[in-house]
């Protein structure tokens, strides 16, 4: 498996990819907050937010509807918001009767619903343009910077290092399972749900294992470059007139926003 | 790679701000302990040790076994970790991991991160560590590995209970449904996290028993942690089944303690309304109200602008 097959990030010259990943990041929180401020079922102000994710995303150079096409994978959580439909306050909408459940919409409880799936839904583009134009270190740097401790972001960093190298370990202990287990075509293979439980919790204690020792076999090599417990970059990160300029207008743009959901 | 968000992760959107900046505050609190702990313990070793541990529990989440039509059988890990490499160092692997999930696959929000490190990554070192710690001088292997398993299975139904209260806090489900729903799809869940834990755990007591030495585990966390284990499994135990039974009379307690205004109420709503009391409901209240709540964003990111420049020197 190569080194960047959990990379996220779409090489593109564009201004976003040239930004600071500091401003990067905290332009993204601050969006996120802003869509959690928003009240429900301020519609115009959604909509405007919705504009200026799809500014980013043409500014980006990675075509207007690259978070679009991306965007649908906290959609299975939707589910546990569903029965805000069923609020108890707002206006009756209908009455079904499913087996022993009463189940009554209402207005109120469509419009939460709503919000809540626009929100989530919007926040998830922010994040997913986040790490396509952000190299993954360049994010954990960034994350340093703004007072993450470094003992964490260094963690994060060597999970995101070796994550490919145990995911081949992965791939190796499957393989080795799939040849052990020959199956008839129209057979059921394996025995009991709890036996193959237990092949895999074997496999986890055998992946366990050779992670273990593989970080003390890292260490060592870490210690004879000269390793300190202090993790060197040499890409420095500096803030420019530029980014400055960009988180200003970011700001702006969402305290406008607050501003049309307050008032519309 | 193929990248299979698990069910907990809470995404952005879900929760409340206030609830999410509760969790976000409890969590850093605990992340806070753990790193001046694990300093202490580990020393500069531990850096490279938690990393690859962290990358061993996101790795070990793609061994998935077949279950029955389909479906498949998840690791979820925290228990596991929190037992073998102690309940401080156990937090921090799971902190990075959901950091990672969220960051990287957008699987859990950045927001609502706090709260699903503290459900699934502190709250299950807790349980996990605190029921283990219990039996872990015993002599009989078959104990410890019963209390492990225990201590995996409980780890995620209360991850999944206190997932539900805090959708249910935020308005956002509503309790009849979210707490049989959650509950009922992790007891289950929770059995294959059981299996693979137990299973895991004899594999490296037979090969590595020097990992889990009594010594070590005892000088990973001390006896505080089993009250706290013991603690916080009795509440999830005698909340579970009473939650599900009457969730109208949990919703009344909550309601007579005052606890649901305080999750509903959103933080701007220090304006109520979004009126100046002093001004009444005019139009102008409401424009004069939005500036208020304007220039107290605008203030805080003005002192996360001068922080940041300061760092940036």
């Amino acid at each position: 498996m190569h080194a960047d097959a959990f990379d996220r990030y779409y090489a593109a010259d564009s201004f976003l990819h040239r930004l600071d990943p500091r401003v990067k990041v905290v332009t993204v929180v601050l969006f996120i907050l802003s869509n959690a401020l928003l009240p429900d079922g301020a519609w115009a102000a959604f909509g405007l937010t919705w504009i200026f994710l799809l500014a980013a995303n043409s500014a980006a150079r990675l075509g207007v509807d690259f978070t679009f096409r991306r965007s649908f994978v906290a959609l299975p959580f939707a589910l546990v918001a569903v029965s805000a439909i069923f609020s108890p306050s707002g206006q009756p909408l209908a009455h079904w009767t499913l087996g022993s459940f009463q189940l009554t919409p209402t207005d109120e409880g469509l419009i939460r619903f709503g919000s809540i799936l626009l929100r989530t839904w919007l926040s998830v583009q922010a994040g997913l343009l986040l790490v396509a134009v952000t190299q993954f270190p360049d994010l954990i740097h960034a994350l340093e910077h703004l007072r993450i401790p470094a003992v964490l972001t260094t963690i994060i960093a060597f999970l995101y290092r070796y994550l490919f190298v145990l995911t081949d370990e992965v791939l190796r202990l499957l393989r080795a399972r799939e040849a052990r287990s020959a199956a008839l075509p129209g057979l059921k293979s394996g025995r009991t749900v709890f036996w193959r439980a237990r092949v895999a919790g074997n496999m986890a204690g055998q992946l366990f294992l050779r992670s273990y020792e593989r970080s003390d076999r890292i260490y060592n090599a870490m210690l004879a470059r000269g390793y300190s417990g202090q993790m060197r970059t040499l890409r420095a990160h500096l803030i420019t007139r530029r980014d400055g300029t960009f988180l200003a207008a970011s700001i702006v743009a969402l305290l406008f926003v607050q501003l049309i959901g307050r008032i519309g | 790679m193929h990248y299979s968000p698990a069910p907990l992760h809470i995404p952005d959107g879900f929760l409340n701000l206030i609830v999410a900046l509760v969790f976000w505050a409890l969590t850093a609190l605990a992340v806070g302990l753990a790193i001046s702990k694990t300093n202490r313990s580990l020393g500069e070793k531990q850096v490279p040790l938690m990393g690859i541990m962290a990358a061993f529990i996101f790795a070990a989440q793609m061994l998935n076994f077949p279950v029955a039509g389909g479906t498949s059988g998840h690791f979820l890990g925290g228990a596991l970790a929190a037992i073998v490499l102690g309940p401080w160092a156990g937090i921090l692997v799971m902190t990075a991991v959901i950091a990672v999930q969220g960051l990287l696959f957008q699987d859990g929000g950045l927001l609502a991160m706090g709260a699903n490190i503290f459900n699934m990554g502190i709250l299950t070192a807790v349980i996990g560590f605190g029921l283990y710690r219990g039996v872990s001088a015993a002599r009989n292997k078959t104990l410890r590995l019963a209390a492990a398993g225990v201590g995996a299975w409980l780890s995620t139904v209360a991850a999944a209970l206190l997932t539900a209260l805090q959708l249910w806090i935020s308005g956002t489900s509503s309790l009849k449904l979210v707490i049989p729903a959650m509950l009922g799809v992790h007891a289950l869940i929770g059995l294959g996290e059981t299996l693979v834990t137990v299973t895991a755990l004899a594999f490296i007591l037979q090969t590595r028993p020097d990992l889990l030495e009594f010594d070590k585990v005892a000088e990973k966390g001390g006896r505080g942690w089993i009250l706290a284990g013991v603690l916080v499994s009795l509440a999830a135990v005698i909340l579970s089944p009473l939650a599900s039974a009457n969730p109208d009379g949990l919703e009344r307690v909550a309601g007579q303690m005052g606890f649901l205004q305080l999750g509903r109420r959103a933080p701007f709503q220090i304006l109520p309304n979004y009126t100046l009391p002093l001004l009444g409901a005019t139009p102008l209240s409401t424009v004069v109200a939005g500036a208020v709540g304007l220039l107290v964003v605008l203030g805080l990111v003005i002192l996360l602008g001068s922080l940041l420049r300061r760092r940036g020197k």
